[in-house]
């Protein structure tokens, strides 16, 4: 009898956690459903369709538009840029936030204005990083130009921007001197995480600075490394805003990447069938690659 | 006798040369260290001189009229010094851009405050069957990209008809920060002594008040670093602004930049006087809340 009772309470107790946590997370829930899950499947039912975005009749083409993606040269185009980005982000923007981490946490409190200075670039936003780089590497009164005329004695012009192998390299450049300060303060955290005592103890055994960042330092560091590498693969393949403002993917296509193929083919040209197929195609390459960094790093860790 | 002085004197002469060598030593290793710093201020100073000049070729151009800029040479001192291009943008609707943008952040950073700290609350301290299964499906949508959704987002805001206006803005903005916000805040609400809960309890607190009353206030500083964070994300915030809307009366501040350009395009000073009034809301609170700024803007670290 008593233990019915017991019971009952029970139930009673875990019905009302149930419908209090229903309660609570309902509106999270909602939102997240509403502008993330079921974007993220329409987007997959619109690249099933020839739709120019407006009109009210889209035709049924089943998977007309993943054939014409696959066959896609600019599309495998703009995806080759994403991974040399890639690439290139993770050997310029992480070892160079490392070695700058590295100077000031040697350094101590006396290079505060390094730090403060170094991090000025990670406080703007992507669009006026890309409007200020648009005229400081102009062609004309930009400062690479100008320093070119200033050395050379006569007037000389560097296009960074306007032809066709230097365009990605130049935003590259940029994007290094945006993130790196990132990267920077994420390594002075993982610096400020090791016991001082590890420091200590290594110190009194004999070791110099050097012996002590080379052998226990960056050891210990490891694992950020590995989350510091994931953050930076997976905003090269979705990187959008700088370009966009920039350079819009061109010269003639030639830093255009897999969000900018998708803009233009959606809202300047309105092909927004294609255009989801575009961004559905985007979303599987992003998971896999993921995915896959992730397996690869685990099974290494592991072993 | 003579023995041990002998030995004596021979382990002072050991001694002597052991000296010679550890004084060599150290002062191989200072020299190398001299060396090494050397070498890394070097380094410190071109990283100086890299993150600087953009910055100061921003500044100085700016206070140029259109013209000077390349007659002057962008890197001389403007002459004279220029004022009236911050006059014209001040006066051309830049504090519109800006008041856009503080009352869709503000709304948007209340919300998503309010609505993930509900949802982190029952995650961090309720025992239901779904817990695992719900917080896992919210740490995995941190991975979608949200321009695979600008298509589907542009046709719900059409049909419902909030396009092209600030409210279309919010939901996209609060959703896209949900995530994270939980994450982070979930694991927060856990570090709080559930003892606090249970005596609030036994004085009679149901859950709900238990968590406006005690939750709530004591997870504050949580609540601080995700308001950094993602109050700096949507205050940069620039493809779902450029998606939604189009009219340039209702444009926020990371659209200025393309709408003074459209309307200056070869005014290239006027378009560096709106750089520096865009960065430099930034970088004055970067000088007032250093520490905490930075903080709050690594809050997105936690990510990977």
């Amino acid at each position: 009898m008593s233990k019915g009772k017991k019971e009952g309470l029970a139930q009673a107790k875990a019905k009302s956690t149930a419908k209090a946590a229903t309660v609570f997370l309902l509106p999270a829930l909602l939102l997240i459903a509403i502008f993330i899950v079921y974007p993220v499947i329409d987007t997959f039912a619109i690249s099933g369709y020839k739709w120019n975005g407006i009109s009210t009749d889209r035709i049924f083409i089943g998977f007309e538009n993943w054939k014409t993606l696959i066959h896609d040269e600019m599309f495998w185009k703009s995806f080759r840029h994403n991974l040399t980005v890639m690439v290139f982000s993770i050997l310029l923007q992480i070892p160079i936030g490392m070695l700058l981490a590295t100077f000031l946490d040697a350094g101590g409190k006396k290079f505060n204005i390094f730090k403060i200075i170094w991090f000025l670039p990670y406080l703007m936003s992507s669009v006026a990083i890309a409007f200020l780089f648009i005229y400081a590497l102009a062609t004309n009164g930009g400062i690479i130009s100008s320093l070119a005329t200033l050395i050379n004695g006569k007037r000389t012009t560097v296009d960074l921007l306007g032809t066709s192998p230097n365009a990605l390299f130049t935003v590259i450049g940029v994007m290094a001197w945006q993130f790196t300060p990132f990267y920077m303060v994420y390594f002075i955290a993982g610096y400020g995480n090791i016991d001082t005592s590890i420091y200590e103890a290594a110190i009194i055994d004999g070791a110099t600075r050097g012996q002590y960042i080379r052998h226990i330092a960056i050891p210990l560091l490891g694992p950020i490394f590995k989350t510091a590498c994931t953050m930076s693969l997976i905003g090269s393949l979705k990187y959008f805003d700088m370009i966009w403002n920039m350079t819009q993917g061109g010269p003639s296509g030639s830093t255009e990447l897999m969000a900018t193929y998708m803009y233009k083919l959606s809202f300047q040209q309105f092909n927004m069938g294609y255009g989801s197929c575009v961004a559905a195609g985007m979303f599987v390459l992003i998971t896999a690659i993921a995915l896959l960094f992730n397996k690869v790093f685990k099974v290494k860790e592991d072993y | 006798m003579i023995i041990t002085h002998e030995s004596e004197q021979n382990m002072v002469a050991l001694d002597n040369n052991q000296d010679t060598t550890i004084e060599n030593e150290y002062r191989k290793s200072k020299i190398k260290s001299r060396i090494a710093w050397t070498i890394a201020f070097i380094f410190a100073l071109i990283q100086l001189v890299l993150t600087l000049t953009p910055f100061f070729f921003m500044l100085i151009n700016s206070f140029r009229k259109q013209f000077d800029m390349l007659q002057q040479g962008v890197f001389h001192l403007p002459d004279p010094w220029y004022f009236m291009n911050y006059v014209e943008v001040v006066t051309h609707g830049f504090f519109g851009f800006f008041f856009r943008s503080v009352v869709v952040v503000g709304i948007s950073l209340v919300l998503m405050l309010i609505i993930s700290a509900f949802a982190a609350y029952p995650l961090a301290r309720m025992n239901f069957k779904l817990n695992p299964f719900i917080y896992a499906t919210i740490v995995a949508m941190m991975s979608v990209p949200m321009h695979v959704t600008l298509i589907p987002i542009f046709k719900l805001t059409t049909n419902i008809g909030i396009y092209d206006s600030l409210k279309a803005l919010i939901g996209p903005y609060v959703a896209f920060a949900l995530p994270m916000s939980v994450f982070i805040l979930t694991a927060f609400m856990k570090t709080i002594p559930r003892e606090i809960e249970e005596s609030a309890e036994i004085d009679g607190c149901n859950r709900y008040q238990n968590f406006f009353r005690m939750i709530l206030p004591l997870s504050k500083s949580g609540l601080s670093t995700l308001a950094i964070y993602n109050g700096v994300a949507m205050w940069n915030e620039f493809a779902f602004a450029n998606t939604l809307i189009i009219t340039p009366s209702k444009k926020t501040l990371p659209l200025a930049l393309g709408q003074f350009k459209g309307e200056h395009s070869l005014d290239i000073p006027i378009i560096l006087a709106v750089l520096t009034l865009s960065v430099l809301p930034m970088i004055s609170l970067f000088i007032i809340f250093q520490d905490k700024l930075v903080k709050g803007m690594m809050a997105g670290a936690v990510k990977g």
